[in-house]
């Protein structure tokens, strides 16, 4: 019966010392480390230039060798050079993006649970509609359109597109804060708007917001693979996971390895951002522990 | 429950409007129209672009062509696509049905594998089964839609061509076929795509159901039962269950979403001849009426989803109908 009595957590058990006692979580950094630190030392690393076609006819597509581990591709260009180059640009492209989606969310959230009244009902209502568009097939119509629009704006879209569900969250976080007997007391001390906002309530609801903000990586590298395979996303030759992925997607059955690299890498990455996201959950809000 | 009802259809309504606007602008300010970028073929003069323009009402300005979309919307009149050349409502209409099949399949096997899952799980809890069933519900939830879809392509339909590689039925021969052949060919086409839905989707419910029971396990009537006696296997599927069955239900409004991400990609792997196939199909041709519409009846959905989920939950939990 000893194992069904649920776990008490000592008092002095901080959320750091909960986050470093989790293995998952040590497993989670390693991984990603071993996957952002050689895309971000690309050109130091990667065996061939990404954009390189050096022989059109007797490398395209050839099987993994030592030569080329992780094959070719059908313009014979080195794969596992631009799944380096790709992890590059999906990670900047994601860690951008989701910096932009945080600030927005945490702003708009914080904005829509401190104002009172009408302010407050309208923002709420505008929230509301915002999370029933769905965000796929909005930003398909917005690629759609806007084909050849720079990458630092597609950047901006996804940043834009993915903050309403973090709004949410904060919104009810600052809502249950206001009304919170530390809050009341600086309040009844005179402390101003401004400050009991930037004081008190604000640092209060950093956890859920780093929490959304590592998931929220992890969720716009999948994004930006699936626009790029689709054709709408990073354009050619720039190289990235998604885009290597379409590359070799027609040609799956025979030449598998174009890509499943890259596909392995989109997966390693996001699972560890997933699993270091919990982690965080459980470590900073040990009772909301659920993936969202 | 009529009048929650009655406000909850009515805020919907007003949503789609305004995602109908933004969508509708944010395209029409884009450089260039469908006729001047994606046809760029020189034989095309500018004389027979600009009469396809008017044909379509391009030309007009972008003011006017707001009303008339709207009114147009409005009276359920969704527009007329370039490159199907038959009205979207039509398009979208022939195309549904497949993508409600394949959700209804996906959403069923999705729910009953979660399930599955978390009562393995929390039966377990806190051994080897417990990690391992985690940790695939943490590695599905992570691989991007299409790759998963290509990987259960490429292994089940080419390397052990077990099923057809693509499409609702076969092509040639289902027309020949007897009645019960026309059903197991139709179940043969929908097993790998709402499997691979499937799999996409049961982690998410998985991971809500895992949490709810482990919720209900510390409740004190499964302390009672326990006290008297009552095996760990009965209490977790008898009583706990229950009682955890009732916040899953919330999930219903999430997973519309993901559901229809999820489709967008596998049915084109699948060559599934559903809403997401012909959206992708759009985007080459920039169909702007037929784009706007994928992205106001995805709204729509979400917003059943949602009011799905609520209506469902006040059946359920009879201390919620007294709300509003």
């Amino acid at each position: 019966m000893n194992s069904d009595t649920p776990i008490v957590i000592p008092r002095g058990w901080t959320a750091r010392s909960r986050l470093i006692r989790d293995r998952s979580t040590i497993l989670a950094s390693c991984l990603l480390l071993a996957m952002a630190i050689p895309c971000f030392l690309a050109p130091l690393i990667s065996p061939y230039d990404p954009a390189a076609q050096p022989d059109i006819v007797g490398l395209q597509s050839v099987a993994p060798s030592f030569a080329h581990p992780f094959g070719t591709d059908p313009f014979s260009r080195d794969v596992l050079s631009r799944v380096i180059y790709g992890g590059r640009l999906s990670l900047t492209v994601a860690i951008i993006a989701t910096i932009v989606s945080v600030t927005l969310g945490t702003a708009y959230g914080a904005a829509a649970g401190y104002s009172n009244g009408i302010a407050g009902a309208i923002l709420q209502r505008i929230l509301d509609a915002l999370l029933s568009i769905p965000r796929l097939l909005l930003l398909i119509a917005i690629f759609a359109a806007w084909r050849d629009a720079p990458l630092f704006y597609f950047i901006l879209v996804l940043g834009f597109t993915g903050w309403y569900g973090l709004a949410r969250l904060v919104r009810g976080q600052v809502l249950a804060l206001k009304g919170r007997d530390f809050v009341q007391s600086a309040r009844a001390l005179g402390a101003s708007r401004a400050r009991i906002f930037f004081r008190h309530v604000l640092p209060n609801v950093w956890s859920p917001v780093i929490v959304a903000a590592t998931l929220g990586i992890g969720h716009v590298i999948v994004l930006e693979a699936g626009l790029s395979y689709l054709g709408i996303g990073v354009r050619q030759p720039t190289a990235s996971w998604g885009n290597i992925i379409q590359d070799g997607s027609d040609q799956m059955a025979t030449h598998w390895w174009i890509s499943f690299f890259p596909g392995m890498a989109i997966v390693l990455t996001v699972m560890a951002f997933n699993v270091l996201g919990d982690s965080l959950l459980k470590a900073l809000e040990p009772r909301r522990s659920v993936m969202e | 429950m009529a009048a929650f009802l009655a406000r909850r259809i009515a805020q919907g309504l007003a949503v789609v409007m305004l995602v109908a606007t933004t969508v509708f602008f944010l395209i029409h300010a884009a450089p260039g129209d469908p006729f001047s970028a994606s046809m760029e073929n020189p034989g095309i003069t500018e004389g027979v672009r600009a009469a396809w323009r008017h044909t379509y009402g391009l030309d007009q300005p972008i003011g006017e062509q707001y009303v008339h979309y709207v009114a147009s919307v409005a009276r359920g009149d969704l527009g007329f696509s370039f490159s199907l050349q038959r009205p979207v409502a039509d398009a979208l209409g022939s195309a549904l049905p497949n993508t409600l099949l394949l959700m209804t399949v996906a959403l069923a096997a999705g729910f009953f594998i979660g399930i599955v899952v978390a009562i393995a799980q929390v039966r377990r809890r806190g051994k080897p089964a417990d990690h391992i069933l985690g940790a695939i519900s943490i590695f599905l939830f992570s691989v991007p839609d299409f790759w998963l879809a290509m990987l259960i392509l490429v292994a089940f339909a080419y390397w052990l061509p077990l099923f057809p590689i693509g499409g609702s039925v076969d092509p040639v021969m289902h027309d020949m076929m007897g009645s019960g052949a026309r059903a197991l060919d139709r179940v043969r086409h929908i097993i790998l795509p709402g499997l691979t839905l499937a799999l996409l989707y049961f982690p998410l419910i998985a991971r809500h159901q895992r949490a709810a029971l482990l919720d209900a396990i510390t409740a004190d009537y499964i302390t009672t039962g326990r006290a008297k006696g009552v095996s760990e296997a009965h209490l977790v599927n008898r009583h706990a269950l229950r009682n955890a069955l009732l916040p899953i239900v919330t999930i219903l409004g999430v997973a519309f979403p993901a559901l229809l991400t999820g489709a967008v990609f596998v049915e084109n792997v699948f060559s599934w001849p559903g809403m997401g196939r012909l959206i992708v199909n759009a985007i080459g041709s920039r169909d702007y009426p037929l784009l706007t519409a994928a992205v106001l009846l995805g709204s729509m959905f979400v917003i059943v989803g949602s009011i799905g989920a609520d209506v469902l939950y006040r059946a359920l939990d009879p201390r919620l109908r007294d709300e509003l």
